[in-house]
């Protein structure tokens, strides 16, 4: 449009003026853009900077290398071995289901494995390393290595493990660790960040699970730089953690080996111990099972067969199992008669086969009697009247005193899993569990280990090493932890009268050295090596008079459960004792001929410091004896490696 | 004809053109384009290929179109501004019902090769539009309610199709841009009082019509006015990405962690750290000086532009300097306040710095014009 000059003026002054203004406007928001930069980069810099910090810094655990446990000797009963796996990371290896399919040529993967690890790739960020398989060889992870060009993204990886050498022979034991539970966070007060860690593994039994704090060793860290969705970028630094304590045990390999092998079959359990010092040596429960599949992650097949098999593997029953002590147990009841002056060692007792007592009649084992009897006879032939007759003068509360005096229903301390205190009835306990008086015919089944007597294969053992000493010996597992040796407890005297003490040694002396005695087919014929024991068979059931109608008379006759627990108990040799040792063969038949001779191969060994040497025998049972120590030595193998097996992740 | 009042004679022509660019004003737009070159190549992480190079490729190439268009005298440019707008306005009703549909909104038209984006060719047009109108219509008329009421239309129509796209930066755009030619030609100042009124009552509705079947404005755009008004509210959520972004800009300090040593935008804590929120990379790397050396860049280029709109002597030149100015001050304004939490998050991009090609290429188009019209200022014969 055409404007006047006057027009044109008056537009570009009203213009300027406009401009002025608004550019002042301007010019004010700009102030207070920087007014808020100051504000921000300048008042409150120091929390933003904070703030940056956390966004960018994470810290990373590192697990401390687990201690690792002895035996008495320096042989590795459990250790961290290095385990190599396989772990593909997505963004590298393209498309997983091909990567996976191209890795199945190298090492063997079902299609499950392939399923499972795919699934699990695909719940990951694709930066993040995904264990593809576990436990791998070293040819395997060499292959894979070699192929490493054609595989991008797929790398072998070493990690540690625990592993343990001699497998089944300390599974009960040492234990074995696996991967922290549900419930194994919630047991504890305040959790060690480490078990946090994806695959962190913890002692889970035994001396793994009961030393397990000081296996463990503490968390290391490494601080490192993360992008916003959690990738790393580099480490800013790095603290290692203290490794855990190396402990030492105070058992013994090659006799452990022995005790567990010459158990075989049975559904059994030994312990041996030294006397003077309570040092557990062998501590064997047959059958057992291989800990380290549970480390890997034992498969349903496995635990299933494990859970179901009638003999138990997974029982500790030197400490788990509370049996009836059986004739093991007439030491206890003689003792705390003569201590009490309530008899004499050389009191005679008549016996006819049985006693009638209460308006019952209590049978001898042997129905046909022993006729007059005295304590080392009573002992030596396990003569149950002698027994029942004392018991009734003596009375619970001597015998409950004295059961307790050799360390009977006590709970040792011991790291070992669901350690039993067995049972040492006494009035009150039964007032209190059973709700019932004391009956004298409960104190004449006592008298012979049977009705509510309870005791442990490790409670037996303490018996035996206290009788041996007349001092107050406790089992002692841990020999030292770092090298710094553990006390042995205090062995107070026990205080029994030597001269009685001496008379019961005799008696369990002939149990295995007279002729009349119930182990003496189990006699050591080496003078410093003989041995002192007692023989026991436990009463499970009674064979019913059906049975006995049927024509059963023995135990062989009867169905495996049902027949009675074998016992043994002993000591050697026989002058200046230096082991102790207990065996229980579940429903094994007869004291005297299923556990006495295993207790003194045992014992033989123990004394031999390795395999029993055959001139202790009795020359006629040396060539069956010989075809026995050779099939055990053979089963004695060396340490297994890492590499007998493995599973998948 | 208009253009004859144009002295062609005074006007210089062929090559004697480049000495009339506005050297200072293209001096002044390549030191901003260069602190974006310079962000792109950090952020990407010191790869030169990734964002910085196309950067400075679609810079020569907006450079060379802002000085063709400024190589052609400015009467032709008056003479499309009628075109100009009638066409953005017509593609922004196409692309209501043909446009395709990007980050939950519809923004532009596929036409064969070319990704057309009406809302941004109206923010040129509409500052064209105005300096045309206001420079048609009678001075004595310009304040006359019903000539206010033909600008107010035809700044609210597109304003309000932009809106519904929805693209509530954009549209607040085209208000601002349209609204400072109204200003700057002299329309009363109580118009403007009772526009800000209005706005203030609009602000009101559009809360008030949350959670209604006629809700205004889309649940997203509501939640980052949620996120502004209280960034604590939900860290993880909403407000996330401004939170991040102030940590960004506040652990800058005084001058900064050093080039390339932001952690913020290194590790990707802030977000869209190449495109709205690249100022933040630039405060957290080089401070609280960084920051204010690019405001003032800035400011530069409008001082610049307004002091060649008063050396301009020409209504229809000055009103559009002063509204392209106006506009690119909106841009840098909104992005900054947006950024350092002093405005909702309505997705600006930092003119010029922020990665991108046709935002640089529209805001050069519009120094083309300023160029055009400093270039084609009539002289005194030396």
């Amino acid at each position: 449009m055409k404007r006047s000059p006057k027009d044109n003026e008056d537009s570009a002054r009203r213009i300027s003026r406009r401009a002025a203004l608004l550019g002042g406007a301007q010019l004010v928001f700009a102030g207070v853009l920087v007014l808020r930069m100051r504000s921000l980069q300048l008042g409150q810099s120091e929390e933003f900077r904070l703030l940056a910090e956390e966004n960018r810094i994470n810290i990373r655990l590192l697990p401390p290398a687990r201690g690792v446990i002895y035996d008495r000797a320096g042989a590795v009963l459990a250790t961290n071995v290095q385990n190599y796996r396989i772990v593909l990371v997505r963004e590298d290896a393209g498309e997983p289901r091909e990567a996976l399919e191209r890795l199945a040529q190298i090492i063997a993967l079902t299609p499950e494995d392939i399923e499972r690890a795919e699934r699990e790739i695909m719940r990951h960020r694709p930066f993040v390393p995904v264990t593809i398989a576990d436990q791998l060889n070293w040819e395997e992870v060499a292959r894979v290595a070699a192929n490493a060009p054609a595989m991008p993204g797929v790398t072998p990886e070493v990690g540690w493990t625990r592993f343990y050498p001699f497998g089944a022979e300390f599974a009960h034991s040492v234990g074995y660790v696996g991967p922290v539970s549900e419930r194994d966070l919630e047991a504890r007060e305040n959790p060690d960040p480490l078990l946090m860690i994806p695959r962190f593994q913890i002692g889970k039994i035994g001396v793994e699970r009961e030393y397990e704090e000081t296996l463990r060793g503490s968390a290391g860290h490494r601080r490192i730089e993360v992008n916003a969705v959690g990738r790393e970028m580099r480490e800013l630094d790095r603290q290692e953690g203290d490794p855990g304590s190396n402990v030492r045990l105070t058992l013994d390999r090659q006799l452990q080996a022995f005790t567990l092998a010459r158990l075989g079959e049975e559904s059994a359990s030994a312990v041996v111990m030294e006397v003077q010092t309570g040092n557990v040596l062998a501590l064997a429960s047959a059958p057992s099972f291989d800990p380290n599949l549970f480390v890997r992650g034992i498969s349903v097949a496995d635990y299933a067969a494990l859970r179901d098999n009638d003999h138990r593997p997974m029982s500790n029953k030197t400490v788990q199992g509370a049996y009836p002590p059986g004739s093991t147990f007439k030491m206890v009841t003689a003792l705390a008669a003569f201590e009490a002056g309530l008899s004499t060692p050389d009191e005679r007792v008549f016996c006819p086969g049985y006693l009638d007592a209460a308006g019952r009649r209590f049978h001898c084992w042997n129905r046909g009697g022993h006729g007059r009897v005295n304590l080392t006879s009573a002992l030596a032939e396990s003569c149950d009247v002698f027994f029942y007759d004392l018991s009734q003068r003596v009375g619970i509360d001597r015998i409950n005193a004295m059961a307790e005096r050799l360390g009977l229903g006590i709970r040792y301390d011991l790291p070992l899993s669901g350690v039993s205190s067995g049972l040492n009835p006494s009035r009150e306990w039964k007032r209190d569990r059973r709700g019932a008086d004391w009956v004298i015919g409960d104190t004449i089944n006592a008298s012979i280990g049977q009705g509510y007597v309870l005791a442990t294969p490790l409670q037996l053992a303490v018996m035996t090493c206290r009788l041996a000493t007349n001092r107050a010996i406790l089992p002692r597992l841990i020999h030292s932890i770092d090298d710094v040796e553990q006390p042995i407890p205090d062995q107070p005297p026990l205080g029994l009268t030597p001269a009685v003490l001496a008379q019961v040694q005799r008696g369990m002396w002939e149990v295995s050295n007279s002729n009349r005695g119930t182990a003496y087919r189990s006699r050591i014929v080496n003078t410093e090596q003989r041995m002192a024991g007692k023989t026991g068979s436990s009463q499970v059931f009674s064979i019913t008079a059906a049975e006995r109608a049927a024509g059963i008379r023995s135990q062989d006759q009867l169905p495996w459960n049902r027949r009675d627990h074998a016992l043994f108990v002993c000591y050697a040799p026989d002058v200046d004792p230096r082991y102790a040792v207990s065996v229980v063969v579940e429903h094994g038949g007869g004291g005297s001929s299923v556990a006495a001779p295993i207790a003194r191969d045992i014992i033989l060994a123990a004394q031999n410091g390795g395999l029993p040497a055959l001139e202790s025998y009795p020359t006629p049972q040396r060539n069956r004896i010989e075809t026995m120590i050779r099939t055990i030595s053979d089963q004695i193998g060396p340490p297994a490696t890492p590499d007998n097996g493995r599973s998948r992740a | 004809m208009s253009y004859l009042e144009y002295n062609v004679k005074r006007s210089p022509s062929g090559l004697r053109k480049v000495l009339y660019v506005n050297w200072p004003l293209v001096l002044l737009l390549t030191a901003v384009a260069s602190v974006g070159f310079l962000q792109l190549y950090s952020v990407s992480g010191g790869d030169f290929d990734r964002w910085a190079e196309p950067q400075m490729q679609r810079y020569a190439l907006s450079l060379a179109v802002m000085l063709a268009i400024g190589f052609v005298p400015l009467w032709f440019w008056r003479s499309m501004s009628v075109l100009a707008y009638g066409v953005s306005f017509l593609l922004l009703v196409g692309v209501e019902f043909f446009g395709s549909v990007g980050m939950g909104a519809q923004r532009w038209l596929e036409l064969g090769p070319i990704r057309l984006q009406p809302s941004e060719m109206m923010k040129i047009a509409i500052v064209m539009m105005m300096a045309t109108y206001y420079d048609w219509l009678d001075i004595r008329r310009v304040s006359h309610p019903f000539w206010v009421l033909v600008a107010v239309f035809l700044i609210a129509a597109p304003a309000f199709l932009v809106l519904i796209q929805p693209d509530l930066g954009t549209a607040l755009m085209i208000l601002g841009a349209g609204g400072m030619v109204m200003f700057f030609a002299g329309v009363s100042l109580w118009y403007f009082g009772a526009v800000i009124g209005a706005g203030v009552g609009l602000v009101t509705l559009v809360f008030a019509s949350r959670g209604t079947d006629w809700q205004l404005l889309r649940d997203y755009q509501f939640r980052r006015i949620d996120a502004f008004l209280d960034p604590t509210l939900d860290p993880l959520g909403s407000s996330y990405h401004i939170n991040q972004a102030m940590i960004a800009l506040g652990s800058g300090g005084w001058s900064g962690r050093g080039f390339m040593q932001g952690t913020q935008s290194r590790l990707n804590f802030l977000p869209e750290k190449h495109t709205d929120f690249i100022f933040n990379t630039l405060a957290e790397e080089f401070g609280f000086i960084g920051s204010v050396f690019l405001l003032t860049l800035y400011i530069g280029i409008i001082v610049t532009c307004v002091i060649a709109a008063m050396q301009a002597k020409n209504r229809f030149a000055s009103l559009l300097i002063l509204g392209i100015a106006g506009n690119f001050f909106l841009y840098f304004a909104i992005n900054m306040a947006m950024v350092m939490g002093l405005a909702p998050v309505v997705g600006v991009p930092l003119p010029l710095v922020s990665y991108g090609g046709s935002a640089m290429l529209m805001i050069l188009i519009g120094f083309g014009l300023v160029q055009s019209a400093c270039i084609h200022r009539p002289r005194e014969k030396s």
